[in-house]
């Protein structure tokens, strides 16, 4: 019956998307209506082959999702390191700009699709993937509601390829980390309540007693993720049939949700997704007790409250109020030890096992990882403080910062993740070659280090060069004065952007490999739910 | 849940005595130095919005703290100072004769400078940071100018602008569509750009019979403007075709182009937009940049 219920619904959506895509107004909204119904179509057929067969009974852990998400996490990642390149040497040599790609795959369309493949393809899937996996093993208990973690997984990687088709047919609503229209936001509101409902519901059949802190943090990430989505993107569409709409908020207050939620975008998608990985990964690594249990409590409380109020300091000096500033600027700086909670903790837990940096190249990826999220929580907070601010904002070293926390410690921790993920789901004889590891890792050190320590360079020249006057009181540089003196800077990002790419490469081989090559474990036992 | 014995580590602290697949929990106390200094950025914190605009409790607005900071404040105090240096100077740059700017070394040396922040301010968007110019964009470097190059002119010109519609007074001239409005046939067109590129010295690229036939077309039809022999009239804001410059392109299919859809290059008025002083500055910036008459 239950089979049937839902063929109707995926047939009425198949014929639905039909009539989109025939009377729609945009090149963009007909792709989308395409793609969606191609889509329902492929899960309509699935769904009727598997009429009248028997349901195999669902026992151990649900790992078939996580396997699916880490090929996509290693798939989005390079093809997201790939454009990012791409566009960094867009920078440096404007002429690659092409004439022919104007439109479709020029700079500007390009950006966004390089943000969003790494934010949310490739950091996406990272964290569904590994929260369905942590989640399960801590809680020892199978992923809850059947296949509703594979409808999150392919709901959720179908809202990617609609976001990418909008960037690249120029449907967006010109919010960062925020571009995609109403109906890619519709879409993700619904795989997003799917998620919070698999993650709570196996979290509520646990069997044990303590909910694991990687779990709080995972939580408070889908939940958070949630509200700033829906309230962000509270907008009216123009038409039914058409990408675009109308944002609900204007001027200053539109300008002030906006980075409300860039900023938790970064503070619970980037921070408290990736800690609880991290709270997972590194002492499963290290086979080490985390360091304080006292300080994840404090530290994760403290976060969540200071981050939430932070956004304002993206917008000194502009229309927004002096007093609303001063909010966010304060509470950022308070944010700073929160948020070194988590590097002290993940650091802490090697104490006794630090001659395993030696030998681990993974657990020396984490490390880094941890490096660098202990560096980029400070250099945010200080970049908060208005007088820096007026110095650093608009310039490369915001790219920088960013990037060093993106690079460095969302990159990074994911490939540890990656590297112990797979010859466990998979079931090898451990990875393919830790050489292939350490090379990763060094390519990707070097490549961030020349990143962000050229965009530093860069990013405060140019501050310095914007405000330079002249004993009179007038400007001496102009705009294009400091393009032509970045140049350098430019080049060096592009090359440190390379090396984390091939980087990217080598791991993708590296755990290719490892399936196809590795011998399976001797000794297969069946993942089961611990007692 | 799998109770363990607590473990204990090498200081002696215990474990929660949890695990979660394997996971164990030491429970360390909070590092001091942490703590410490959460506690300051707390008290910082406070401090900071006691004195600075931060608590929204009334209607009136915010506090605005015992500093009495605001940005706003903050740059209108930086203006005025300059202002306010700079203030005998502004009022004589912008008062005397305008010949007299470059007479006058100190006035003429604040005059450049102050017209460099103008021009890099508004006007290196179209002309370039280094006035070379761009395509449709006149370079302010050569002595090949379109409305003059007197500092009246450029400062006239600066003033009201070119062919824009804000300004009654903007320089104005419009080249006609002598292809799309029919007023050439194609082969009269060929023609007039043989003659044209003849004249411009590019005899190489020239069909010497089409460009004889297009000396008559350019007699009839464009000299009025270009002039007869083609080097052009200031006062119609027409240029000289005899010579190696082009605002956009001198090559047979950029002449071609020009005849049949014609060109409207805009430049807005700086009137409303700019002080006296700063149209003044920037007039004599340009003056002095190499073409200056």
């Amino acid at each position: 019956m239950w089979d049937y219920i839902k063929l109707i619904v995926v047939g009425a959506v198949v014929l639905l998307a039909a009539i989109a895509a025939n009377y729609s107004r945009d090149l963009a909204y007909t792709a989308q209506a395409l793609i969606i119904m191609l889509a329902a179509l492929a899960l309509f057929i699935w769904q009727v082959r598997q009429l009248g067969d028997e349901k195999p009974k669902a026992e151990g852990y649900l790992d078939g999702v996580v396997r699916a998400g880490v090929i996509a996490t290693v798939g989005w990642g390079v093809t997201g390191f790939l454009v990012g390149d791409w566009i960094a040497t867009i920078l440096a040599f404007p002429s690659l700009n092409f004439e022919w790609a104007q439109g479709y795959m020029n700079f500007g369309r390009l950006r966004p699709l390089h943000t969003s493949a790494v934010i949310f393809a490739f950091g996406g899937n990272g964290l569904i993937a590994t929260s369905f996996y942590v989640v399960q093993r801590t809680s020892a208990a199978r992923l809850w509601g059947g296949n509703l973690a594979w409808f999150v997984f392919w709901g959720y990687n179908l809202f990617i390829v609609l976001a990418a088709t909008g960037y690249i047919m120029g449907a967006t609503q010109s919010k960062e980390y925020a571009e995609p229209e109403w109906l890619t936001d519709w879409w993700l509101t619904v795989v997003w309540v799917a998620y919070l409902a698999v993650f709570m519901g196996t979290l509520y059949k646990r069997k044990e007693k303590h909910i694991y802190v990687a779990n709080w943090f995972y939580l408070s990430f889908i939940i958070t993720i949630a509200m700033l989505h829906i309230v962000n993107n509270l907008s009216i569409p123009v038409s039914l049939f058409g990408s675009k709409s109308v944002q609900v908020f204007s001027g200053v207050q539109d300008m002030m949700t906006q980075w409300w939620y860039g900023h938790n975008a970064v503070g619970f998608f980037l921070t408290a997704g990736f800690l609880g990985m991290m709270y997972y990964f590194v002492p499963k690594q290290a086979e080490r007790p985390v360091f304080s249990y006292k300080l994840s409590i404090i530290h994760f409380w403290a976060l969540i409250f200071l981050y939430i109020w932070a956004g304002p300091h993206h917008l000194h000096y502009t229309a927004l109020p002096d007093w609303a500033g001063t909010l966010g600027m304060v509470m950022s700086i308070i944010l700073w030890m929160p948020s070194w909670g988590g590097m002290i903790n993940g650091l802490m837990t090697l104490s006794g096992a630090w001659d395993k940096l030696r030998t681990d190249p993974v657990i020396r990826m984490m490390v880094v990882s941890i490096g660098f999220y202990g560096m980029s929580t400070f250099e945010g907070p200080m970049m908060s403080i208005r007088a820096v601010n007026s110095l650093s904002h608009y310039t490369d070293w915001t790219i920088g910062h960013v990037h060093s926390g993106a690079l460095g410690w969302n990159g990074m921790i994911t490939f540890g993740a990656l590297y112990f993920l797979v010859p466990r789901l998979w079931n090898r004889e451990g990875l393919y070659s830790l050489k292939l590891v350490s090379y990763h890792f060094w390519l990707a050190t070097i490549g961030i280090v020349l990143y962000a320590s050229s965009m530093w360079v860069s990013g405060i020249m140019e501050g310095l060069m914007w405000r330079e006057v002249d004993p009179n009181g007038f400007l001496v540089n102009s705009f294009a004065d400091t393009v032509e003196a970045k140049w350098p800077m430019n080049v060096v990002r592009a090359i440190g952007g390379f090396l984390y790419l091939t980087g990217g490469c080598v791991m993708a081989y590296n755990l290719w490999a490892t399936v196809a090559k590795r011998p399976a474990k001797a000794d297969v036992t069946a993942a089961v739910p611990a007692e | 849940m799998s109770k363990r014995k607590p473990e204990e580590n090498e200081n002696g602290v215990e474990t929660t005595g949890h695990s979660w697949d394997g996971i164990e929990e030491y429970n360390n106390p909070l590092p001091r130095w942490w703590l410490w200094t959460l506690y300051a950025t707390i008290v910082w914190a406070i401090g900071y919005t006691i004195a600075y605009p931060a608590w929204p409790i009334s209607k009136e607005g915010a506090t605005p703290g015992l500093m009495k900071w605001s940005t706003r404040g903050d740059v209108e105090a930086e203006i005025k100072a300059v202002d306010e240096a700079n203030a005998a100077i502004e009022s004589k740059l912008a008062s005397v004769e305008l010949a007299a700017i470059a007479a006058d070394p100190e006035l003429k040396g604040y005059a450049i400078n102050a017209g460099h922040a103008v021009f890099q301010t508004w006007c290196a968007q179209c002309h370039g940071s280094g006035a070379q110019g761009n395509k449709g964009f006149p370079s302010l470097l050569d002595d090949d100018w379109l409305w003059g190059g007197t500092i009246e002119d450029i400062h006239y010109t600066v003033t009201h602008g070119v062919r824009n519609e804000d300004d009654e007074d903007a320089r104005f001239s419009e080249m006609p569509k002598f292809g799309a409005d029919e007023l050439l046939s194609e082969e009269e067109i060929e023609q007039v750009v043989n003659h044209v590129l003849t004249i411009s010295g590019q005899t190489d690229q020239a069909d010497p019979e089409l460009a004889k036939a297009g000396a008559v077309v350019f007699e009839d039809n464009c000299s009025s403007c270009h002039g007869e022999d083609g080097k052009g009239d200031r006062d119609q804001g027409a240029p000289n075709l005899t010579d190696a410059i082009w605002l956009y392109g001198g090559d047979k299919d950029t002449i071609r182009e020009t005849v049949n859809f014609a060109r409207f290059g805009v430049m807005p008025t700086w009137g409303a937009r700019l002080s006296e002083s700063d149209i003044r500055a920037v007039a004599t910036y340009v003056h002095q940049l190499g073409g200056g008459e």
